[in-house]
């Protein structure tokens, strides 16, 4: 292997190493150490002008003490299967509505098509953090939902939203729902149509080729699309931090009130690390899920 | 090319008390403004091999998937077997087709792809498995059965769409340009293959095919069409020798086209005046002829090539040989007219190349029987 090779090879493994295993290598120490009044506020930190004996020091001081301590707080455990419950059932929810706008795109008229990738795009092109707050204003007590529902007279008191976790499941499935819905509609669009055809052809009903073709041929976008949605939403902070208020639990919100309020970096450290080690395998399966669409494509 | 162990020539449109299992009676189909089928009468017999050939765009396509159910006549009536197809769905059709893209199921194997059929059939399931193998046998593929379909060949995925389509002993099997992804060599054993199976099973198959070759190979019949209209049915040799028009007859083959001013004489002739001091041309008239504005056609294997004069022919003329196409067993001469018209003949290469007897530039002289083209009218 000549040099350009290795070098253009080396690249992104560079760009891993800075901007992830290093940073990585940084917390799981952080959560190894011990909270102090100090800046950073974590001992001990990595003195060199002691020499051999100064970095021998420094590992007797790392412990697995704010592991332990998580599992001795039930708040944290409680806050990873809050937020395990929060993501699958929001990945189902979404992929309830995603694979229905999915099919609807990939059966619409072809000069249609890139119309409705736009429009499913477009709300990318506005914060994040914006459209979470335009959710307040529909949901809460006064808010616009709860007006039309009072106005037409399905409601005579105005509906408990905010604050709930139905809104925390509005907001991630409302923000995650490109996610789901773009894999789906890749798989289905270069589905050949050709296939529900001869399904008919050989005794299908319309129905019951949908369940034994399309389904099946569409499941590598479902998949796909399930983990885009579950993994994000697993430590989502932003969405049960501005919707869900103090009533819902999850592991992002911790994970922030740790690092900002309590400002116990080492226990905040160890809550990530958990957290990643807890999002390590559904990468895994996701990419599992890839290797195979690639092989069965080639 | 017909097998040659047929007992009897097989001709039942040629048989007034036969029924014909296929029935198209003032079909037309219109897709907006566009007229796909333009008011179609066809009679399709029970075992035929029939081919529907044209350019694409023709209709073909559009009339084999009326038989599917997958469109449906703008006017006119489809009886298969005696019962009018109205409003009968493609899955409730004793039809199958086999697809131009195969349609194979990608996320089941040969055997669940041949099964797929069955298993919605009312058949009974313990004899699914044998009547699975039977079709893997008859397509030798017993092999792959727990292959998927990305996991084999091209032709082996053909057969398995072929195997599929046939497993549910359909009354009416369509064939939609089923050998267009082949390679020529694999094309042409597979045609064969398809007039065996055919002829094993004796099923009734309607092809689509752009390739006249093909369509003379299989068929029993040809269905030649253009723009939405059927212009010829009848058997591959007859479409070849007696085409009804010239547009059938330059479809169909290589062909010389001459056009000029007929006139009627005896014995079913017809005489062509073509060009200024030139002598007439001799040919059988064809059905319906009139005196008047005519093409004289003629096939390129059918005119003879030679150095001298030939004695007693009333079709002689002289020409300067501008290009030779070496196809290996045959030649095609093409020969400039003294008017110019350009004119291909054929002659076996039964010498070695290097002692061939004509080269470029040498002048011949071009001959034919006074039976051996046709003036068709137009």
């Amino acid at each position: 292997m000549n040099l350009a090779r290795r070098t253009l090879i080396g690249i992104p493994y560079l760009w891993l190493l800075l901007l992830f295993l290093v940073p990585f290598g940084i917390i799981f120490k952080i959560s190894l150490s011990d909270y102090a009044v100090s800046i950073p506020p974590y001992t001990p930190t990595l003195d060199l002008s002691e020499g051999w004996q100064g970095i021998r020091g420094f590992f007797a001081a790392l412990d697995w003490e704010n592991y332990v301590f998580l599992t001795e707080d039930d708040l944290y455990w409680r806050a990873y299967l809050s937020s395990l419950k929060i993501a699958v059932i929001s990945t189902f929810l979404t992929l309830l509505v995603g694979y229905p706008i999915a099919y609807g795109m990939a059966k619409a008229a072809p000069e249609w098509r890139p119309m409705l990738m736009m429009l499913v795009i477009l709300p990318f092109w506005t914060s994040f953090l914006i459209r979470v707050y335009a959710w307040i204003g529909i949901l809460s007590n006064e808010g616009y939902l709860n007006q039309l529902l009072l106005w037409t007279g399905i409601i005579s008191d105005p509906l408990q939203i905010m604050n709930t976790p139905t809104a925390v499941y509005i907001g991630i499935v409302y923000t995650y729902l490109p996610f789901m819905i773009l894999p789906i509609y890749a798989t289905l669009e270069r589905m050949d149509d050709s296939l529900l055809e001869a399904a008919e052809d050989l005794g299908c009903s319309r129905l019951s080729a949908f369940w034994i073709i399309t389904l099946p041929l569409s499941r590598s976008g479902i998949i796909a699309g399930s983990f885009l949605v579950f993994i994000p939403a697993l430590g989502e902070f932003v969405i049960p931090s501005l919707l869900g208020g103090s009533s819902t639990l999850m592991i992002g919100k911790v994970l922030w009130e740790e690092f900002f309020s309590n400002r116990d970096w080492p226990v905040a450290s160890a809550v990530a690390i958990i957290l990643l080690l807890i999002l390590v395998i559904p990468i895994i399966l996701f990419q599992k899920n890839q290797e195979k669409n690639q092989e069965a494509d080639a | 090319m017909k097998p040659a162990a047929k007992p009897a020539e097989f001709a039942p449109w040629l048989d007034p008390n036969e029924t014909p299992l296929i029935r198209f009676d003032g079909v037309t189909k219109r897709f907006g403004d566009f007229t796909a089928i333009d008011n179609i009468d066809l009679k399709i017999y029970r075992k035929e091999f029939y081919a529907l050939l044209g350019p694409s765009g023709c209709g073909k396509t559009t009339l084999m998937r009326m038989l599917a159910g997958f469109e449906t006549p703008t006017e006119g009536t489809i009886t298969i077997g005696g019962q009018d197809m109205k409003g009968i769905p493609p899955n409730r059709r004793e039809v199958n087709m086999m697809f131009q893209s195969y349609a194979l199921f990608p996320h089941l194997t040969v055997w669940d792809n041949i099964a797929f059929g069955l298993k919605r059939s009312k058949m009974a399931k313990e004899e699914i498995p044998e009547r699975v193998k039977e079709m893997l046998r008859l397509t030798r593929l017993e092999k792959f059965a727990k292959r998927k379909p990305h996991q084999i060949s091209g032709g082996q995925r053909q057969r398995v769409a072929l195997a599929r389509s046939l497993a549910k002993a359909p009354k009416l099997l369509l064939l939609d340009e089923p050998l267009g992804a082949l390679d020529a060599k694999l094309r042409q054993q597979t045609q064969f293959e398809l007039m065996d199976i055919q002829e094993k099973t004796g099923t009734t198959f309607v092809i689509v095919t752009h390739d006249q070759e093909e369509a003379m190979t299989v068929a029993s019949r040809v269905a030649v069409m253009d723009n939405g209209k059927v212009i010829q049915v009848d058997t591959p040799a007859r479409i070849y020798e007696t085409p009804n028009s010239v547009y059938v007859a330059d479809f169909i083959g290589d062909v010389n086209l001459i056009t000029g001013n007929a006139t009627l004489k005896d014995e079913g002739l017809a005489a062509l005046s073509w060009a200024e001091g030139q002598t007439e041309i001799i040919g059988t008239a064809g059905e319906g002829l009139s005196a008047g504005n005519a093409t004289f056609v003629i096939r390129p294997e059918k005119v003879a090539i030679s150095a001298e004069r030939p004695e007693g022919m009333n079709n002689v003329v002289q020409g300067r040989i501008h290009d030779i196409a070496y196809l290996g067993n045959i030649s095609t001469y093409h020969v400039a007219l003294p008017d110019g018209t350009m004119m291909k003949a054929q002659a076996a290469n039964n010498r070695r190349l290097s002692r061939r007897s004509f080269t470029w530039e040498d002048e011949v002289w071009l001959s034919w029987t006074d039976t051996a083209g046709l003036v068709l009218a137009g």
